[in-house]
């Protein structure tokens, strides 16, 4: 399902360059294996796409432009987009067409990128935006996880107009602020840890009326960049306490002048969804689960897959969406699975198109271990070594109300004078996997 | 009851047809169109979005203009800008509707809203029909003095959109001038931007005509242009700052103190959150720094930690775009990166454009004390589920191997390879052995072993038979059963012309198979013949049925290589040995597919899609230009939004896409190439692709041993071939050495024993040439680049390159002097210059000299351009005899 709104802003590019983009990305290669780039020339049009939340946004040009720049826009048309639809899906849009070319007409003129900032927009916007129900959607991105299941969050908040009123027609003052933590780690196959990175974002959406400014706290002993020794060098400073970011960037609005000293982002939030602060760490942390994999020849054509994996978080805490993936070797024609006696919530599949094990479990709670054994049967001998024709396992999850950094919010202080001024304040740590594999 | 049967059935309301329910508007939108009811707009906004919706899914409402027109006349915006949106898209196609528009869109440029005067201004602008200019030029000129920003805004970006409908309206009417003065004195950025970006266009594209205009369009990127905006670069929002930071990239400072204000001023911008800005102000830096080496080697360091936080942090697709770039800077300053090297890792749920990236930085940034950890990350991509990946990641191996001295290792694994038993691994693996052994002929006596035990029968590739094929042959002495393997492939010579038979519509794929089919055969021909050395008894009868076959093959190059063969046999035994075998000499480099030439250029192009494509920007260009001139005269049209590249279109020779076949058009006068020429290159498509594969298998399997053959006698040998056939199996081995022949004799060919040494030109240099520092520094910056080449360094230069004196003391005998030297190993750089004798034109070198990969990026800058062909060559020639003499 995709759709694209196509404005031939300039008339640079001729009609059908639609179809021509569909045709390209459909079938990149023959075979259908690879996806396309985000980046390609056909007949020296160049064509952009960002894919968000399963639909395409496309930009073309003939001009040998910074790619990063178009990108970076198409990107931000669509968090525009979303902060005036509240939902991004192929429904909200088609629901508000009108709308969003409006938004078009004041972002780009011409060919030009004129604002892309919420706030700036929301005086030339006039239309109002069809709220479609949330209830029904697919979770858009990370901070989607708050709105479903757990009742701790007030659900339809993320997915809130930055224009739309409430019934009732006052506005809720309230912010939030998510720091989302993706984590990539490689585990050897004995299990240690051969590579791992965070890459975090403290993520930002205002509905607070007046433009107050706000100061965020993080951690005291924060320090950024990792002088002089070497990026992967885990043997310092880990157990210490001490944060160590190797590097970040911050949105334009945040201000830091009292950073160096107490470590404070000083900001007046402009409307709408934005990113304060992206950052990225190499220093070594408790990678949230262990897995160990144990593969083993039982006998003429078969094989026994172990496959355990411990939570090492808290037990109040509880991961959802856990999926367990791992390929097994090319021969394999059958695969029969074995769970612990008693556990719900946990699926397995044997996917034969693509030889892949699959093991889904609704929610894993913290301190707690689960097996999986799966006997699998071989169409013929195995030439090989076993291990070399199956694994690495890999691995996705999300961990709500736990990040791995230990970087904290201290304190979310709102600048108004009034007393009685007393707004939501919503601060949600989240942890999801990016690529957790672990080698056997 | 059934339903009465409708006279007209009514399409789903989902998929309307059209007609009727156009019509059906029309009569809605009539009567509103009077209409002065309490809650009308609501009713009007309901039916415009109606018309819009279908006008967006692609029904023709353009019937309906008149009736929107008329109900336009509101003070409601929400419908007013549907209706600008809908006259918008129909005015171009019908000029005559948007006559109509003209007077109402003239008088809300003139409303009391600034909002309604805006958007009026931007649909008035917006109608691009050619006839209607004069009625453009009053908004206009009012909305750039309109009191509110979003007017000026507006009407500075219609001013451009006035030029590309009618530029001589646009400059009678002073509108550049007046953008100018906007720019330097507007207080809202947004306008400044717009004017920016609108004199830079019209501008650019006057300039060709107008000297004038070439001179504002330089006041563009004049200091005082430059620090205005500089100063104020953080009240521009981000894409404005990306426009202004593109500027200063075009800006020469007067001095070293000037870079480094402009760096510190900037410095914060590499934390923004925003790549475009990130990345555009990394090339600042970097063009700014190119003469500066210390620095330059400096602002990597600086952007190493920015650009990883990006890759990591944004979109998949955003951090492709910077990966692309970092890519590119791993590739000119791999030792900046090489503690880098897990940031390259490749993640499992990566596509595969992002892994070759990855791939290719990780071979670029091995080095002694990375390589076994990146080896051995490496060898767990060979067994991964993506083929195409799992190959490069052997290639990658392979390559590291090969740029390495200290190998042992690396050997272990790759012999690892050959026993892994997936047949695409051990194809790949063959070819890189065969390679490796190629380098390190020391090595063979473990390798040989190994693929000794791999059944010929598993190795279906060409590729790959052709190495195992060129091992059978080089290494016989040691395998055992070498002789009966060729023997074994011979006696299924025409097992492959099965491979023929396939109706394959792809011409190209079909003779690109014939190409790799007849290479496997050449590398049969003389693998036979050097195992027929070694071993005569064992091999004579596969020597007979390979030659038989090799003169009866299709093939003209098959057949030309056998019946030379066959002949030289016949001549004298110890010839042919010595034609067919000569001692060989350790490949010390392999040719770069990439020149650094092209290399450079890329770089010029920091933050461009030329980093994306990893081409130089002529190129998509040019190939754009052609494709279209060839297909429509409509020439002006395209050629219009080049404004960016008017400057590059002309450089050097025109490439065309792979996808186009390979095709290359040598030289172009320029860029307008007629259709008869892309023609004429279409019927060539078959001949250059297959030259170009030919030339890169010879050069594969080691060009420096096969024969060459003269091409004009084929035809005589051909002739003589069928009579000759008859003789299949030549009784030679009796013959008894006779080394004294010379071979140059023969054919009068020469075998060179050594990489060629060119003989010096005819250019004598000053032996006391003279030359101050400061002198050469203005020299170096203001002299195009003449040259710029890789060339490598003999293992004997390398080493004695431990004392980089060594090497100034050797230039200066040759007469080239240094001035400047630095770095530490495996890089060291010079500066060398050298003056033509009696007469002062000079010759500056940058010379950077890898001792790990024992290659020399040189850059030679002239004062007489003609020369410095010359000049490279003495240069080159008096490197190459660097620790020889």
């Amino acid at each position: 399902k995709r759709l694209v709104i196509v404005t031939t802003d300039r008339g640079e590019v001729a009609k059908g360059s639609a179809e021509i983009f569909f045709r390209k990305v459909k079938f990149w290669k023959e075979d259908g294996q690879e996806e396309a780039p985000p980046v390609f020339n056909v007949d020296g049009v160049n064509y952009f796409h960002v894919k968000v939340v399963g639909l395409l946004f496309v930009a073309t040009t003939r001009v040998n432009v910074s790619p990063s720049l178009v990108l970076e826009l198409l990107q931000r048309i669509a968090r525009v987009i979303k902060d005036y639809l509240g939902v991004l899906s192929e429904d909200s849009l088609r629901k508000n067409f009108v709308l969003v070319y409006e938004l078009l007409d004041e972002v780009i003129d011409f060919g030009y990128m004129q604002t892309t900032s919420t706030e700036v927009l929301k005086s030339y916007i006039f239309n109002e935006p069809i709220v479609v129900d949330a209830a029904r959607l697919q979770p858009l991105g990370p901070a989607a996880i708050f709105m479903q299941g757990t009742k701790r969050m007030p659900g339809t908040a993320i997915t809130k107009s930055v224009v739309a009123n409430e019934p009732g027609g006052r506005k809720r003052e309230e912010i939030f602020v998510d720091i989302i933590e993706k984590i990539s780690v490689t585990f050897s196959s004995s299990g240690y840890i051969l590579t791992s990175e965070i890459d975090g974002t403290i993520q930002m959406k205002s509905y607070l009326t007046g433009n107050p400014e706000i100061r965020l706290a993080l951690n005291e002993d924060l320090s950024i960049g990792r002088g002089g020794e070497s990026a992967n060098d885990y043997r310092s400073s880990y157990g210490s306490g001490a944060v160590i970011l190797d590097d970040c960037n911050f949105h334009e609005s945040v201000r830091l002048d009292s950073f160096d000293m107490d470590r404070t982002l000083a900001l007046v939030p402009p409307d709408g969804e934005f990113p304060v602060m992206n950052y990225r760490m190499t220093q070594e942390f408790k990678p949230p689960f262990h897995i160990n994999c144990l593969i083993e020849e039982a006998g003429h054509l078969k094989a026994e897959v172990i496959l355990k994996v411990r939570a090492e978080f808290p037990s109040n805490i509880t991961a959802n969406t856990v999926v367990l993936e791992m390929p097994l070797p090319k021969y394999t024609t059958r695969a029969s699975f074995e769970l612990e006696p008693g556990v719900t919530g946990q699926r397995t599949d044997f996917k034969g198109a693509n030889k892949k094990l699959e093991w889904d479990l609704e929610k894993f709670v913290g301190g707690v271990e689960h097996t999986l054994r799966a006997k699998l049967t071989f169409s013929q001998e195995l030439h090989a070594n076993i291990i070399k024709e199956a694994g690495p396992v890999s691995m996705t999850f999300t961990i709500p109300m736990y990040n791995v950094s230990r970087l904290q919010v201290k304190y979310l202080q709102i600048a108004k004078k009034s007393s009685s001024y007393n707004p939501y304040r919503w601060v949600r740590y989240v942890t999801q996997a990016n690529s957790y594999v672990a080698r056997i | 009851m059934a339903p009465p049967a409708q006279s007209q059935r009514s399409p789903s309301p989902s998929q309307p047809s059209g007609k009727s329910e156009v019509s059906d508007l029309k009569l809605q939108l009539r009567q509103l169109a009077g209409s002065r009811a309490p809650g009308v707009d609501d009713s009007k906004r309901e039916l415009f979005k109606k018309v819009i919706s279908y006008m967006t899914i692609g029904i023709d409402v353009s019937s309906l203009f008149g009736e929107m027109v008329m109900c336009s006349a509101t003070s409601d915006i929400v419908l007013k800008k549907m209706c600008y949106l809908y006259v918008g898209n129909y005015a171009k196609v019908n000029p005559d509707l948007a006559l109509l528009t003209i007077n109402f869109l003239q008088r809300d440029c003139r409303d009391e809203d600034p909002m309604i005067r805006g958007l009026a201004l931007r649909s008035l602008c917006s109608l691009r029909v050619a006839n209607l200019v004069e009625y453009l030029v009053g908004p206009l000129g009012s909305g750039l003095k309109d009191s509110n920003s979003y007017v000026r805004m507006v009407a500075v970006m219609g001013v451009l959109k006035l030029y590309h409908i009618s530029a001589s309206t646009c400059i009678d009417a002073d509108f550049p001038s007046i953008l100018k003065h906007l720019m330097l004195h507007d207080s809202d950025t947004q306008v400044v931007a717009n004017c920016l970006s609108a004199l830079q266009e019209i501008w650019s594209a006057e300039a060709s005509t107008s000297e004038e205009a070439s001179r504002e369009r330089e006041a563009l990127i004049s200091k005082p242009v430059i620090y205005y905006l500089l100063n104020r670069i953080k009240e521009f929002c981000e894409w404005a700052q990306c426009l202004v930071l593109e500027l200063v990239t075009k800006y020469v400072p007067s001095d070293s103190s000037e870079i480094f204000d402009i760096m510190n001023l900037l410095e914060d911008r590499l934390q923004h959150a925003n790549g475009a800005v990130v990345l555009a102000t990394i090339r600042v830096f970097l063009q700014l720094t190119l003469s500066m080496t210390d620095v330059h080697q400096q602002v990597y360091e600086r952007i190493k930690a920015p650009l990883l936080t990006l890759v990591s942090s944004g979109s998949p697709e955003q951090s492709y775009a910077v990966l692309s770039h970092l890519h590119l800077l791993v590739m000119r300053a791999p030792y900046v990166f090489s503690s880098d090297y897990k940031h390259f890792y490749c993640q499992y749920n990566e596509p595969s454009y992002v892994k070759r990236l990855k791939l290719e930085m990780l071979t670029a940034v091995a080095n002694e004390s990375n390589t076994y950890e990146i080896v051995t990350e490496l060898c767990e991509y060979a067994a991964n589920v993506d083929i195409p990946i799992a190959r490069e990641s052997i290639r990658a191996v392979g390559k590291i191997a090969l740029q390495q001295y200290d190998v042992n290792a690396i050997v272990d694994r790759l012999l690892q390879f050959l026993e892994m038993e997936k047949d695409y691994v051990t194809a790949e693996a063959l070819v890189l052995v065969k390679d490796l052994l190629r380098k390190y002929p020391q090595w063979s006596h473990d390798c040989i072993a190994v693929v000794g035990n791999i059944s010929s029968k598993n190795v279906q590739e060409p590729k790959a038979k052709a190495a195992l094929i060129w091992m059978l042959g080089e290494y016989s002495q040691d395998m055992q059963d070498a002789p009966y393997v060729l023997e074994s492939l011979v006696e299924n010579w025409d097992e492959e012309h099965s491979a023929e038979n396939l109706s394959c519509e792809d011409k190209k794929r079909l003779l690109s198979q014939l190409i790799q089919l007849s290479a496997v055969r050449l590398h049969l021909l003389t693998a036979v013949m050097k195992c027929f050395f070694k071993r005569p008894p064992e091999t004579q009868s596969a020597l007979g049925a390979a030659l038989a076959a090799g003169i009866a093959d299709f093939h003209q190059d098959v057949h030309d290589r056998a019946l030379f063969y066959y002949r030289i046999l016949r001549y004298n035994v110890s010839v042919a040995e010595r034609v067919v075998n000569p001692p060989k000499q350790a490949v010390s480099v392999f040719a770069d597919t990439q020149s650094s030439e092209i290399k450079d250029r890329i770089f010029d192009e920091f933050n461009s899609l030329s980093v994306l494509y990893q081409k130089k920007p002529g190129f998509f260009w040019c190939v754009t230009q052609i494709i279209k001139e060839s297909r429509l005269t409509d020439i002006h049209k395209y050629l219009q939004p080049s404004y960016m590249f008017t400057d590059k279109e002309h450089r050097g020779p025109l490439e065309f896409a792979d996808e186009l076949g390979n095709l290359s058009i040598g030289e172009a006068a320029n860029n307008v190439v007629p259709t008869q020429m892309v023609e004429e290159n279409d019927k060539d498509l078959l001949l250059t692709t297959s030259e170009k594969e030919e030339t890169k298998v010879s050069r594969n399997n080691g060009s420096a041993y096969s024969v060459p053959y003269d091409g004009s006698s084929t035809s005589v040998f051909a002739s003589q071939t069928q009579i000759e056939l008859a003789v299949s199996n030549p009784t030679l081995a009796g013959h008894s050495p006779q080394a004294s022949f010379a071979i140059d004799d023969l054919l009068g060919l020469g075998i060179p024993a050594a990489p060629a040494v060119p003989s010096p030109p005819q250019l004598k240099l000053n032996t006391k040439a003279a030359l101050d520092p400061s002198t050469f520094q203005q020299k170096w910056r203001q002299l195009p680049v003449a040259l710029s080449q890789e060339i490598s360094v003999s293992p004997q230069g390398v080493a004695a390159l431990t004392a980089p004196q060594a090497l100034l003391r050797h230039m200066q005998s040759h007469s080239i002097h240094c001035i400047a030297s630095g770095g530490q190993s495996p890089n060291f750089k010079f500066f060398f210059f050298a003056q033509k004798f009696e007469e002062s034109s000079n010759y500056l070198v940058e010379c950077v000299i890898n001792t790990s990969s024992a290659k020399t990026q040189v850059k030679i800058k002239a004062d007489d351009q003609n020369t410095s062909q010359d000049f490279s060559t003495l240069f080159e020639s008096a490197l190459s005899k660097f620790g020889t003499s």
